[in-house]
């Protein structure tokens, strides 16, 4: 059989469309971004429909994919997971209510964490819903868990969660290929409002119908707990799920401990199979529990002097367990001692904006503008503006108009209230910042936001937002436009501009920050597109660099104050170069040398 | 080669520079041999410039990380990463970095995709002097020939002749440095 080099996103993208999904959805977020953009590539392999949609946040990725489910197609959703936070609200109701058509909630966990806010553990979000959860250990595995998750689904008419971890999502593996399916399902949307629109007299009861659901699933032997070398024995046990199963398998091998350590890989972490947990309670003394990132395994076995792992303290509760962290405990577990080397701390090079982007630019213009400001801002590249000082708080989506607000009222009595900017990208504005700029309007509140509009989600890979008319398979979609929302909240001051225009822009701000001194928010939408995306639509080369002339005399500013990664200081700090390989040509820094010593390549 | 052939690889560079391609290139090269193959990728934020690291395990492996100490070689984009990822290898552990001042195992990779007239070619200069340098007792570095990863080359780029002529000639280039 074909085998192919498969992204974890892309093998579970696979096993969703090969298993019949109808409908799916999502909201792009580090590490889960690829796959609903490839569930949209595999759908060739169906015949019958299959809608796949970016929607515009989390929340309404949920109950779009959910209500397919209640009509009786095979759904699901994707998202990182604190857009799981976002879309709780409907996890926790749509536990009790169930589901006809299998439902499987993607919320792929970031231990690390790589590129994310916190280190949750989604699979503790299940535990809170009440909801059975599959933990992968790699990209096949994750296939092959989509399948699994829609017949747990079905069997018990409960959404299921699949969640695997960064290095799940991002490992490539080589898988088979898949092969042609056809469903033949139809919505059958049956009514059933003590269900569908259950009062809380029916919650209660749904509740406890979902109580008798999850006994049932900790009996499934489908999803049991695996036994991977049965020769070993002793009072000893290793249990392990997602990739710290896979790390622990090799680490025993390593070890030359497989004969010697029972070892049993939870495929689901919860509910966790009562047979299983009297098994472990019946037959060990000790068992070492290996599972990212909280002990959710642990906890169910429930006794704490038998087991070593997350609650005990004996396996680290931050960061991630990487596989020499493991190899370690498991050394230690056997009562063996091992040197196991590890990698020294060096602090590697600091992600910066692209050279080129956009943002730079309005950061270097806030800055000019509002020096004494306070910078609230968001998720997104952009949260990289730290770079230049122009970023003081990041919370979370959607926040930055929030906290501005909070900022302003905190100050709202101080002598000299400082400026407040609030910087938002363009896709974060349409997930959460627009019921926030609602409440700022309310209030009155006088802070400037500027919405950083690069015509793309860059961070997570260029997907589309509301404002490009392109569905996650390229197809055309109807355009929501940012001025009109921003007006439609009851904004009196909103302006666009192109920030490559860099004293225009700074004189833009300032006029901007005058009229929320006297009257009321005051919005600045800085328009020019991602130079990565543009660069891949347009298949343009780059322009050429600018160059330095002898007026340079080495004083730093535009290194400090505009951090483009072109630009580089000569050793002995006289003059500045650029390096030609990194830069695009933007040409933005000529506006920003106090020296006018950057001038604009001549035409060759 | 036989089936049983492991072979644990670090790639690393900075975000942009193309190690993601260049680990994909090898991982496909290991499945046309019909070997098993992980690797384990940098994605998000780190990738806007910041240090990037991939891990190639090819053959019967579970985890897709490499351990300290377990890296059979190490490829090196950046030549200041040497520090923080040099420490993967195990002690007979090859190198092969990116640098101007020369040493074992370096080529000035920047100079030769600057000469080329494709500065951001720099992964696939690295790449073809790393498959065609010579390991021990004359025997090559790496599980999979050149001709083998220009084959995958020519399959990612089918269609899009001119960075694939590009594209064949950095890869040619390194391999001609070595």
């Amino acid at each position: 059989m074909t085998r192919k080099l498969m992204m974890g996103n892309e093998a579970m993208a696979l096993g969703l469309v090969e298993n019949g999904v109808g409908l799916a959805t999502g909201y792009p977020g580090t590490p889960a971004s690829e796959i609903l953009a490839a569930v949209a590539k595999s759908r060739s392999l169906r015949t019958d429909p299959l809608h796949v949609q970016w929607a515009v946040n989390e929340k309404v990725a949920f109950e779009i994919a959910y209500a397919g489910a209640q009509a009786g197609l095979r759904t699901a959703v994707s998202m990182k997971q604190v857009g799981l936070n976002v879309a709780s609200d409907s996890l926790m109701s749509a536990a009790y209510m169930g589901t006809v058509g299998g439902f499987v909630v993607i919320s792929a966990d970031d231990p690390g964490p790589h590129s994310s806010q916190t280190e949750q553990d989604s699979r503790l979000m299940a535990v809170m819903a009440k909801i059975p959860v599959l933990d992968p250990d790699s990209p096949a595995a994750a296939r092959r868990m989509t399948a699994m998750a829609y017949t747990l689904s079905e069997a018990f008419r409960i959404p299921v969660m699949l969640r695997p971890t960064t290095r799940v999502c991002h490992s490539r593996q080589d898988v088979a290929v898949g092969t042609a399916v056809e469903t033949g399902r139809e919505p059958a949307f049956k009514r059933d409002p003590l269900r569908w629109a259950a009062t809380p007299k029916f919650r209660f009861k749904l509740h406890g119908e979902l109580e008798e659901k999850l006994a049932r699933i900790a009996a499934w032997t489908e999803t049991a707990p695996v036994r991977h070398n049965p020769r070993a024995g002793g009072r000893r046990a290793v249990v392990a799920s997602g990739v710290a199963a896979a790390h622990a398998r090799e680490a025993l091998e390593a070890l030359n401990l497989w004969d010697a350590l029972p070892f049993y890989q939870v495929l689901q972490p919860f509910p966790l199979h009562a047979d299983f947990i009297a098994h472990l309670i019946a037959d060990y003394d000790e068992i070492l529990v290996l599972e990212e990132t909280v002990g959710v395994i642990e906890m169910q076995i429930g006794d704490l002097h038998r087991t070593q792992g997350k609650w005990t303290g004996s396996v680290p509760r931050v960061g991630e367990l990487l596989p020499e962290a493991i190899v370690g405990q498991i050394a230690a577990f056997a009562g063996r001692s091992v040197d196991v080397p590890q990698l020294p701390a060096v602090a590697g090079r600091r992600p910066t904006l692209c050279p080129g982007c956009p943002h730079r630019a309005s950061f270097f213009a806030i800055r000019k503008a509002a020096p004494k400001g306070i910078y609230t801002s968001d998720i997104g590249c952009y949260t990289l503006g730290l770079n230049l000082g122009a970023v003081d708080t990041v919370l979370c989506m959607g926040a930055a108009i929030s906290q501005a607000a909070g900022f302003y009222q905190a100050y709202r009595h101080a002598a000299k209230p400082p400026p407040v900017v609030a910087t938002i990208g363009d896709s974060t504005f349409f997930h959460a910042g627009v019921p926030a700029l609602i409440d700022a309007v309310v209030q009155q509140v006088r802070f400037v936001l500027v919405i950083l509009d690069n015509r793309t989600t860059a961070m997570t890979g260029n997907q589309p937002t509301p404002a490009t008319g392109i569905g996650v398979g390229g197809e055309a979609l109807a355009v929501v436009e940012i001025e009109p929302i921003v007006k439609g909240c009851g904004v009196g001051f909103c302006r666009t501009a192109d920030p490559y225009d860099v004293k225009s822009f700074i004189k833009l701000i300032k006029e901007a920050l005058a009229y929320a001194r006297e009257t009321g928010p005051a919005v600045v939408i800085a328009r020019h597109p991602c130079v990565l995306e543009e660069a891949r639509r347009t298949g343009r080369p780059p322009g050429p660099p600018p160059v330095v002339t002898d007026a340079c005399d080495g004083c730093g500013f535009c290194v400090e104050r505009f951090e483009c990664p072109a630009l580089v200081m000569n050793a002995d700090k006289t003059r500045v170069t650029i390096d030609p390989i990194l830069c695009v040509g933007c040409n933005v820094c000529i506006q920003v040398c106090p020296k006018g010593a950057i001038e604009k390549a001549k035409d060759r | 080669m036989s089936e049983t052939m492991r072979q644990q690889i670090v790639i690393s560079g900075v975000g942009g520079q193309g190690v993601l391609f260049a680990t994909r290139l090898l991982a496909e090269a290991a499945i046309d041999r019909g070997l098993p193959v992980f690797t384990s990728e940098t994605h998000g934020m780190a990738q806007r410039g910041g240090t990037v690291v991939s891990h190639l395990k090819v053959g019967p492996f579970a985890s897709p990380l490499i351990r300290p100490g377990q890296a059979d070689g190490l490829i090196c984009l950046k030549a200041e990463n040497i520090p923080a990822h040099g420490p993967f290898l195990h002690p007979g552990g090859w190198t092969v970095v990116n640098r101007a001042s020369g040493g074992v195992g370096s080529l000035d990779a920047d100079r030769i995709a600057c000469d080329l007239g494709d500065p951001r070619a720099v992964n696939l200069v690295v790449l073809g002097f790393a498959l065609a340098a010579p390991g021990d007792a004359g025997k090559p570095l790496l599980f999979c020939s050149l001709a083998e990863v220009q084959r995958v080359l020519d399959r990612r780029l089918a269609g899009r002749d001119s960075a694939l002529k590009r594209s064949r000639a950095a890869l040619e280039a390194g391999a001609n440095a070595a």
